[in-house]
């Protein structure tokens, strides 16, 4: 299997001029439907999803009296520029926009890692190693999924308030590390069951083959795992990655419940849901800050985007 | 002026003697053991800190406070605590949250509770002490401070089953009819004193072309609490302030046939075409208009009559910059008036209490001050822009910096006004933040007076 | 906490979880026999297992007991709390609005994801036109009820609008429409949002998907004259079909735990509620746990046919 040995994604850039045309399927099937029509379709789908947006992107550069009195369009006729909308965002506060944006960066890292550390190796169990009850352990996993955030919220922080052995406590007044520590520890429980699904059919499509002839080869899991897996497994990590990095970002209710609330800690999205005041007067601050917390995120996706606009399995498939 | 009328106000020598007598001597009417640190208060020999030297030397401990308060009301809550941290040495951690009401059941059921939460609503507070077995009671010289400084109904509101547990802090007004000074003065409109001249007034401003009255009732997933409001302030009026307790405490059905009448009443504004919604469209374009946006037409001379509560003036200054909130000025507020003369001019509103979770001392001694008339006259001068109000009599009316503060300040310290709590936050949660919002809604939206009440009163857990 | 102490927590727990893997890893490694297979499984699954049991499994199980228990939890009432919801005409409407939610929405979020992943494909403007889709789910919750709020908000036909779609009307002649409280189409109004939401989602796997179809299949059917739509039926979709699946079923999921967009946009009012909202309501808000936990607890029997079908996926791709 000399095709087995892994295949990053070598074109990084994606569209860069020398990657040969390779007709792909869609590809293809796009040229062949009509492609003006094709042209057109793609640009309505597009139009009426960033509609929506681009009216909230004009509001939150508008002053509140136009916000309420008139639509966002009306913009174009009477172009009413006011940045008080965004210095609201960024001033105001006790506790600087920075101090929040660190702590989404410090809460959201770990709980990107762990969870999908722990799950491609949990996948990579489930899709390769023979044991006892496998399916019906990975089936119970993968129902785990639905269980609503809500449903937790007591039992674990009780758990982690008085924790049975004798552990040490996690969260309440004396809380290690300020209180990060439950915060990741939940992100990583609450992401494994889709983060092992996901990554589990991906992990499937790799060919039998080749995990076979490496055992015959004589390596363990442990090899198979490190040196032909993860570095297939690159692009649907990322894939993975992206979406489980937006679900923590724009996290709300875990920090708040697992943070041990003190806003030293509180992540930018703590900031968003305080911004428009108490009985929500000030509701048309959200528009901006809504921009705000949203910059990094498309700044990740993009990012991202490269290491699998190639193809989740690009190079592994064909062999 | 500093006005110090603590009744506890202890003589710098007993302090440690007392301590534990406290309790003994701690009121007639109950109130839990008074704790004390021991030690030399930082305060002490300071005037302003007579009140909190008894609980002895503070210093380094901390205090957690959980509100639904957050930015930019929090900061003057913030600043109204440096005078107990310089005092007493302790520091207060203040956290305010939106998702405060269903926050706070979760840590309390969970072990992780906050020292003080600022609770606004009694039934939430009955909840907890009913689940849970987390709050603690008051100790004795809260329930003083309350003796002294609230009236009677106040400490009822904080009270389950007698026992004494939370203490007013701030308060509003809910019987307000937002109006604008300048519209009424160029029309010749006079301020309605009784319901029949305000409905009068009404018809004569649907004459002009003008939807008299504009409404919002849209509020997430608390859409329909403005038209409980509604409800509460008629009710009220018409059946007096024995019926209102009475259904509030499903003595009565909630269909009841004074509650019929009441919302029908209700009805003859809210349900009438002619009547509403100014600036916004017909009777049903009240549920898809959010409360904060109800009364703005008000600004553009598109509505005349707007009720909601005395906080709704943080609503016209988001909504324009420059807005005079006065008597005199761009908008104001009159009292609803009354509908009958038997009951007399109650007063509907809101506020919140300060329930415990720990009884360490620097919980009771920040507890202690947050009931003290010191703390009313700190928070009403850290509040410099207004919005902020107490029923604590002790608070000096001229400490408040916003007329619309000044007179709600004067109606909550009236000893002849009939001061009623906003009855849906003293229901159980599954109809005060359930089924009587919805209904409501529905009531509204078309649903007759009978059967939204009806479905209410089957909903009563 | 300082910045830079946060950043040390973040560098520590990072180094320390990665370092304990590598260690379990290696010690796993070492070992070869029969005995050093059961050791790398147990090192591969347990700390997920571990994780799950105690952060899911356990309040679940929980959740299943005290949905037999009254409003407090403290006394046993059998069925009761089932027997309310399949009672109460309210709550099923609210079954009624979820089994709407869970047909509509994951099969439009995943043809339009799919339809879109397919046209932009090797565009020009490939990774800005995905960047478009996908923007919706990085906009937080109260973005997006913000975003939507601009869409449908209703004035009367005479007022300036500021809901885009009424504008529309506006200008086409039509009275204005309340979609947030018209019975019964504002639940497809509320549904529209989610789609928005969840396609991006789509968009993204599919289009990783369709990239990954071996060209040499493609070019096989070209040569025997397959093209355009006929090549996106039978080449296209079949060839993605696990990762069709996937994305329908981790939509389906989350439509079932979708309870923000109602919260925001109606709070559950003009007969919009639905399982994982109602959940919420009368957990949180009610202060019902019976009742709250009973409703979660039909959420896991809801998922139970998805499981099925997923199961007879696995063994269908096995049996291959």
């Amino acid at each position: 299997m000399s095709a087995a040995s892994p295949v990053v994604p070598s074109d990084t850039t994606g569209l860069a001029p020398s990657a040969p045309p390779e007709p792909s399927a869609a590809a293809e099937a796009k040229r062949r439907l009509s492609s003006p029509w094709a042209s057109l379709a793609a640009i309505v789908i597009a139009i009426l999803w960033t509609v929506p947006t681009a009216g909230l992107l004009i509001t939150s550069f508008r002053p509140v009296g136009d916000i309420n009195s008139s639509g966002w369009w009306k913009f174009f006729l009477d172009p009413n520029v006011t940045l008080d909308n965004y210095r609201a965002v960024f001033t105001g506060d006790d506790v600087g926009l920075s101090t929040y944006l660190v702590n989404s960066i410090v809460i959201t890292l770990p709980a990107v890692l762990i969870p999908i550390a722990l799950a491609t190796m949990a996948a990579y169990a489930f899709a390769w190693m023979k044991f006892p009850g496998r399916n019906a352990l990975f089936v119970a996993v993968f129902a785990l999924q639905i269980v609503p955030i809500q449903v937790t919220m007591i039992p674990l922080l009780s758990l982690y308030v008085d924790p049975p052995f004798g552990l040490p406590q996690l969260a309440g007044a004396n809380a290690p590390g300020g209180g990060f520590y439950t915060i990741w520890l939940s992100h990583a429980m609450f992401a494994l069951p889709l983060a092992i699904f996901l990554l589990h059919n991906f992990m499937r499509e790799i060919p039998g083959e080749l995990v076979e002839s490496a055992r015959v080869d004589g390596a363990g899991h442990v090899q198979i795992f490190t040196r032909i897996m993860l570095p297939l497994m690159v692009p649907a990590i990322a894939a993975f990655g992206i979406f489980q990095f937006l679900w923590v970002w724009n996290d709300l209710l875990v920090a708040l419940v697992f943070g041990g609330g003190s806003l030293n800690i509180s992540p930018m999205t703590v900031r968003l849901a305080e911004l428009s005041g108490t009985r929500d007067q000030a509701w048309h601050l959200l528009s901006a800050g809504a921009f705000v917390s949203l910059i990094i995120p498309l700044i990740v996706f993009l990012a991202l985007q490269r290491y699998f606009v190639r193809g989740l399995l690009a190079g592994s498939v064909k062999g | 002026m500093r006005s110090i009328h603590l009744r506890r106000a202890l003589a710098t020598g007993a302090v440690l003697v007392l301590g534990a007598g406290l309790a003994a001597c701690g009121g007639d009417d109950g109130g839990g053991e008074t704790n004390t640190a021991g030690g030399t208060s930082p305060g002490e020999g300071k005037a302003e800190c007579e009140a909190l030297t008894e609980f002895g030397d503070l210093s380094g401990k901390t205090v957690s406070v959980y509100t639904s308060i957050v930015a930019p009301e929090d900061q003057p809550h913030i600043d109204s605590y440096k005078l107990f941290e310089e005092c007493t040495g302790a520091t207060v951690n203040y956290e305010g949250s939106k998702e405060f009401e269903a926050q706070l059941v979760v840590r309390a059921r969970s072990g992780n509770p906050p020292d003080i939460a600022y609770i606004p609503q009694p039934g939430l507070l009955a909840n907890l002490v009913n689940d849970t077995d987390a709050v603690v009671e008051a100790p004795s010289t809260v329930a003083d401070n309350v003796d002294e400084f609230f009236g009677e109904d106040w400490k009822s509101y904080g009270s389950v089953d007698g026992t004494f547990y939370a203490a007013p802090l701030g308060a509003n007004v809910k019987s307000f009819v937002w109006y604008s000074p300048k519209m009424f003065a160029d029309n010749g409109w006079e301020i309605p004193e009784t319901w029949d001249d305000m409905m009068t007034l009404s018809e004569e401003i649907a004459a002009t072309g003008i939807k008299p009255w504009c409404a919002g009732i849209g509020s997430g997933e608390a859409t329909g609490w403005p038209a409980t409001d509604w409800l509460e302030d008629t009710l009220l009026r018409d059946g007096g302030a024995e019926v209102y307790d009475q259904w509030v405490n499903h003595e009565i059905p909630f269909d009841d046939p004074a509650v019929v009448e009441a919302l029908d009443r209700v009805g003859s504004i809210l349900k009438n075409p002619d009547m509403v919604n100014g600036g916004y469209g017909d009777v049903k374009s009240i549920v898809e208009t959010t409360f904060q946006d109800g009364g703005l037409p008000i600004l553009e001379g598109k509505c005349a009559l707007h009720r909601q509560a005395s906080f709704y003036a943080a609503n016209w200054g988001e909504a324009k910059a420059d807005v005079q909130i006065a008597e005199d000025g761009d908008v104001f507020a009159f009292y609803l008036p009354p509908t009958n003369d038997e009951n007399g001019s109650p007063v509907l509103g809101g506020g919140e209490f300060a329930a415990a979770f720990s009884d360490r001392p620097e919980v009771q001694a920040f507890q202690t001050y947050l009931s003290s008339d010191v703390w009313a006259n700190e928070k009403a001068k850290a509040t410099p822009d207004g919005g902020w109000v107490s029923a604590n009599t002790g608070l000096d009316v001229a400490n408040l910096t916003s007329p619309i503060d000044q007179l709600s300040a004067e109606i909550l310290q009236d000893p002849e006004a009939v001061f009623r709590f906003d009855g849906s936050d003293m229901m159980p949660g599954a109809v005060g933040a359930g089924s009587f919002w919805k209904e409501m809604t529905a009531w509204i939206g078309g649903k007759s007076t009978e059967d939204a009440l009806a479905d209410i009163e089957s909903s009563w857990p | 906490m300082s910045t830079g102490e946060k950043f040390l927590q973040l560098l520590i727990v990072i180094g320390l979880f990665l370092a304990v893997m590598a260690v379990v890893l290696v010690l796993t490694s070492r070992v070869r026999s029969r005995v050093g297979e059961i050791l790398q499984t147990t090192a591969f699954l347990l700390p997920a297992v571990l994780l799950l049991a105690l952060g899911l499994l356990y309040p679940a199980i929980r959740t299943v007991i005290e949905s037999f228990r009254d409003r407090t939890s403290s006394e046993w009432v059998g069925l009761a709390n089932y027997e309310a919801i399949f009672t109460d005409d309210a709550l099923l409407q609210v079954l009624r609005n979820t089994a709407i939610w869970v047909l509509v929405t994951p099969v439009l979020a995943t043809v339009i994801g799919l339809v879109y992943a397919v046209l932009v494909d090797r565009a020009r403007f490939e990774r800005f036109a995905k960047a478009l889709m996908f923007m919706p789910m990085a906009i937080s919750l109260v973005g997006a009820s913000l975003i939507w709020r601009f869409v449908y908000s209703y004035r009367e036909t005479d007022a300036a609008q500021i809901g885009v779609l009424n504008q529309l009307l506006k200008s086409l002649g039509f009275e204005t429409y309340r979609f947030i409280s018209t019975e019964p189409w504002n639940t497809l109004f509320l549904v529209v949002v989610m789609i928005w939401v969840q396609a991006g989602f789509a968009m993204t796997i599919l289009s990783a998907a369709i990239k990954a179809v071996p060209d040499d299949i493609v070019e096989a059917a070209r040569l025997d004259g397959v093209s355009g739509w006929r090549m996106f039926r039978y080449i296209t979709v079949p060839s993605i079909r696990p990762s069709l699946i996937v994305v329908l079923t981790t939509i389906t999921i989350a439509t079932l735990k979708v309870f923000d967009i109602v919260r925001t946009m109606t709070g559950g009012n003009f007969g919009t509620s639905v399982l994982a909202y109602e959940f919420y309501a009368q957990g949180f808000r009610a202060f019902n746990n019976g009742l709250g936990a009973a409703l979660a607890v039909l959420l896991f029997v809801l998922v139970i046919p998805i499981v099925i079908y997923n199961v007879r996926q696995m063994r269908k791709v096995e049996a291959r």
